[in-house]
């Protein structure tokens, strides 16, 4: 307890190790939030949803918090649903069991930008004869806009955006555009109260419409959503735990296999000291990421079996080296020999007098590995080999990168994950280089 | 990596021998050589085996033909007309004897050596999918025409990075405690973030943002005219991959280097050659930078490691048609013969450095005895 005490009053004479101790202390939260907030099964669920998951967000919207910087405000997701608001719907009995169903969604729109889609979902109940629906657009002027009219099957998307007929009504805009566009300058949005009226008929008794009308905004929630309408937010926040436990795990699993088995190479000497040279010298040729790649195309992606392999081969690393030779020079001092002369066994010198000996080099080694093994992850899922299911921050700035968002300027999809694993780089990067310079006493001042 | 330590193990331990010194480097590198060699061998042997491990690769190969084969079948007229029963027997017919033309018939162990030995002698085979910009199949052809690319880019950041880092190193070193040498202290940590990483944020500001050079590739599409032009046009290419190059690995290399002549710099005999009243320039070059030769060395062939297999994501990102993006197309194409390929070479091409290296750290350091002389203690 001491000890780290002692070693936090150190710390805290470098101002940069400060800042790097706030930054893993910011991920390591945000990853508890993100495992309680979103359970592992109901991440990969989301993430590979589809379009039934996400099929009320917009595609491609930019975070919310972009509205603060810019005149022009984007509007957000407006979405009303009868099923959830059953007062947007006017049943009357007209007899013979035909009933009209007319609903009335009015929404208030007060930005200048233009909505990215529009869409009406219908969902109803009847046993043979289709019920019947028109569509009317109500500007805020008093314009009336008739739309379509159509019989409904179970299930029906009226996918305003994309027909094709609605143009022509609209002098040529497209549909998103020309329904809010003020008829005097059609750049321009004219800003009040709409109403989209759905006036229905049924032919039954029992039958019945249910309608959701969604209003794809520009911007969403913290983080925008991506191509397929997935909300990135989801990804940032099970990104964290990712990198960290990865970076983490990989890092101390193996700088301690590699400590240990340099302490026995050189305790035990002969021929285990000559194999496990000869190991490393063959994986010092293996080219790692050609290696990585292959296991993560023919066998599986799974990000515990390329971790897997990268500790495998990490093991037997250039670092073993270095081990070596400093445990060569602790294994002539003189408490070493102390202890073989009070007949300690093998196992007690390696564990209680070799190993400590290098724990101060180990450790500011290992916190500076972290970073290279979250960005290892990174670089794979922007090969395009990152885990199947998990979304993880490489694994978004692959679909950025693949979806052209440097391009089509969708800066932040690429900005969001990559400042994450900046940080945590960083983070790390800035406490190992403090550690360095605690414990490596030729380092200590300079 | 390779400390003095091992280099002076790894030397044939010998009884002290009279002899030339161009004998004794021979022999040197000659045990050297086949060491490396084996190592090579057994590098490559692992290779093939993981990526055929449980003949997954075999598989694969054999369904193409299949595919192919069945693909024939339907184009030919003749051929179309056969009864199912006819066209089943038919079809395994040829799929046995084009199986036996490509080795596929043999158990896996034999396959192996099989595919060992054209890898070491870089008979790489044909290509599924993938063609060289001249239209050949052959991978070595493929990748013979990507080689070029790859050390264009990563020869040029590797040196700018590694000369400018030491040289500002040892400025900085003579003002230490300076302001920019806190500045540099400060900045070292922001290295942890791979070059290709610094690629995507240079390539937003400079291409996407203010439009002022390319978002990739190597040459405008087309190219062009004139020899000058498309030197202009190349080097314009070059500007931003060596940027991040250079951004990703410059503070922490001159934060190393720093430290390193700091040390250095503390040692008696360097007070001793300040004491004699020499000038900065003969102390730092005579007295810090000649005895750490070896170690710089050492350095420069690491960087030459890292830059064959730092190209992967770095030419994927920046769209530079070297090694480095063939492997990301290959991995896209499930292109085996390319990606196994691109493997062995880089196992060469760091067999390579590495045995550079050695000869090199032998000729240089004077503590390293080349076969004979001091039995390494």
């Amino acid at each position: 307890m001491r000890a780290i005490r002692n070693l936090l009053n150190q710390i805290k004479a470098y101002p940069s190790a400060v800042v790097g101790l706030c930054i893993i202390a910011f991920m390591i939260t945000l990853s508890i939030y993100a495992v309680i907030k979103i359970p592992y099964r109901e991440a990969v669920r989301l993430w590979k949803g589809g379009e039934n998951v996400w099929i009320e967000y917009p595609r491609n919207a930019r975070p919310e918090w972009f509205n603060l910087f810019y005149k022009e405000k984007q509007p957000v997701t407006i979405v009303m649903k009868t099923t959830e608001t059953p007062e947007l719907k006017t049943v009357t009995d007209l007899g013979n069991g035909i009933a009209a169903q007319d609903i009335v969604f009015e929404f208030d729109y007060q930005y200048d930008g233009f909505p990215a889609e529009l869409s009406l979902f219908f969902t109803s109940k009847f046993t043979t004869a289709r019920p019947n629906v028109e569509i009317k657009w109500i500007t805020p002027d008093g314009r009336e806009i008739n739309m379509q009219s159509m019989s409904l099957r179970p299930s029906e998307a009226y996918r305003i955006s994309q027909d094709t007929r609605l143009p022509r009504r609209l002098n040529g805009l497209q549909p998103e555009k020309g329904l809010f566009a003020d008829p005097a300058n059609p750049n321009k949005v004219l800003k009040g109260t709409y109403q989209l009226v759905v006036s229905g008929l049924v032919f039954e008794p029992e039958a019945n419409i249910e309608a959701t009308f969604v209003l794809y905004g520009k911007v969403h929630g913290i983080a925008g959503t991506d191509h397929l309408r997935r909300d990135i937010s989801v990804a940032l926040l099970w990104g964290a735990p990712v990198a960290l436990s990865v970076g983490l795990v990989v890092a101390v699993g193996t700088s301690l296999t590699t400590m240990c088995l340099a302490a026995c190479a050189v305790w035990f000497g002969g021929w285990i000291d000559w194999i496990i040279r000869r190991i490393n010298e063959i994986v010092m040729i293996l080219p790692l990421l050609p290696i990585l790649i292959m296991i993560g195309l023919f066998y599986s992606r799974s990000i515990i079996v390329m971790m897997g392999c990268t500790a495998l081969l990490g093991i037997f690393g250039s670092g073993i080296l270095s081990y070596r030779s400093m445990f060569l020079q602790t294994k002539t001092s003189g408490y070493i020999e102390a202890a073989r002369a009070y007949g300690a066994s093998n196992f007690r010198i390696i564990f209680r007098y070799l190993i400590p000996k290098v724990i101060p080099v180990l450790i500011p080694g290992f916190v500076t590995q972290v970073p290279s093994y979250v960005f290892l992850e990174a670089t794979l899922a922007v090969l395009g080999l990152g885990d199947k299911d998990l979304p993880t921050w490489g694994k978004l700035l692959n679909d950025a990168y693949s979806e052209g968002a440097l391009l089509t300027g969708h800066f932040y999809w690429v900005v969001e994950p990559a400042v994450l694993l900046v940080l945590t780089g960083f983070g790390f990067a800035m406490v190992g280089f403090a550690l360095d310079r605690i414990f490596n006493p030729r380092l200590r001042g300079l | 990596m390779l400390s003095v330590e091992t280099a002076r193990e790894r030397a044939v331990p010998a009884a002290r021998r009279s002899g030339g010194n161009l004998w004794r480097i021979t022999k040197y590198t000659l045990v050297k050589g086949t060491t490396l060699l084996i190592t090579v061998i057994i590098a490559v042997y692992l290779t093939i085996l993981i990526a055929n491990m449980g003949g997954y690769v075999d598989k694969m190969r054999e369904s193409e033909l299949r595919f192919q084969i069945a693909e024939e079948i339907n184009q030919n007229e003749e051929l179309r007309l056969l009864t199912v029963q006819e066209r089943k027997t038919y079809e395994e017919e040829v799929f046995r004897v084009r199986a036996k033309q490509l080795g596929l018939d043999r158990p896996f162990i034999v396959k192996s050596f099989i595919y060992l030995w054209n890898g070491l002698t870089l008979n790489l085979g044909r290509a599924i999918h993938l063609t060289s910009d001249a239209g050949s199949a052959y991978v070595d052809n493929i990748i013979g025409e990507r080689l070029a690319p790859t050390l264009l880019v990563m020869a040029s950041s590797q040196l700018l990075l590694f000369f400018s880092a030491m040289f500002f190193a040892l400025f900085l070193s003579r003002r230490y405690g300076s302001r920019l040498d806190r500045l540099v202290v400060a900045m070292a940590p922001t290295s942890a973030a791979p070059a290709w990483f610094y690629g995507i944020f240079l390539i937003m500001i400079f291409a996407a943002v203010l439009h002022w050079l390319p978002f990739g590739g190597m040459i405008d599409a087309p190219p062009p005219p004139g020899f000058w032009a498309k030197v202009g046009s190349i080097i314009k290419h070059l500007i931003l991959p060596i940027s991040a190059f250079v951004a990703s690995s410059f503070w922490l290399s001159s934060y190393y280097w720093r430290t390193f002549f700091l040390i250095h710099s503390s040692e008696d005999y360097v007070d001793m050659a300040k004491a004699k009243g020499l000038t900065g320039r003969a102390i730092e070059r005579r007295y810090v930078l000649r005895p750490t030769l070896p170690t710089i060395i050492t350095s420069f062939a690491m960087t030459l490691i890292g830059l064959w297999t730092g190209a992967i994501v770095f030419e994927t990102v920046f769209n530079w048609p070297g090694l480095g993006r063939l492997t990301q197309q290959a991995i896209n194409m499930f292109d085996t013969p390319v990606i196994v390929g691109v493997t062995v070479i880089y196992a060469y091409l760091l067999a390579l450095t590495l045995f550079l290296l050695d000869i090199v750290y032998a000729i240089v350091d004077p503590r390293v005895k080349l076969g004979g002389g001091e039995n390494g203690s």
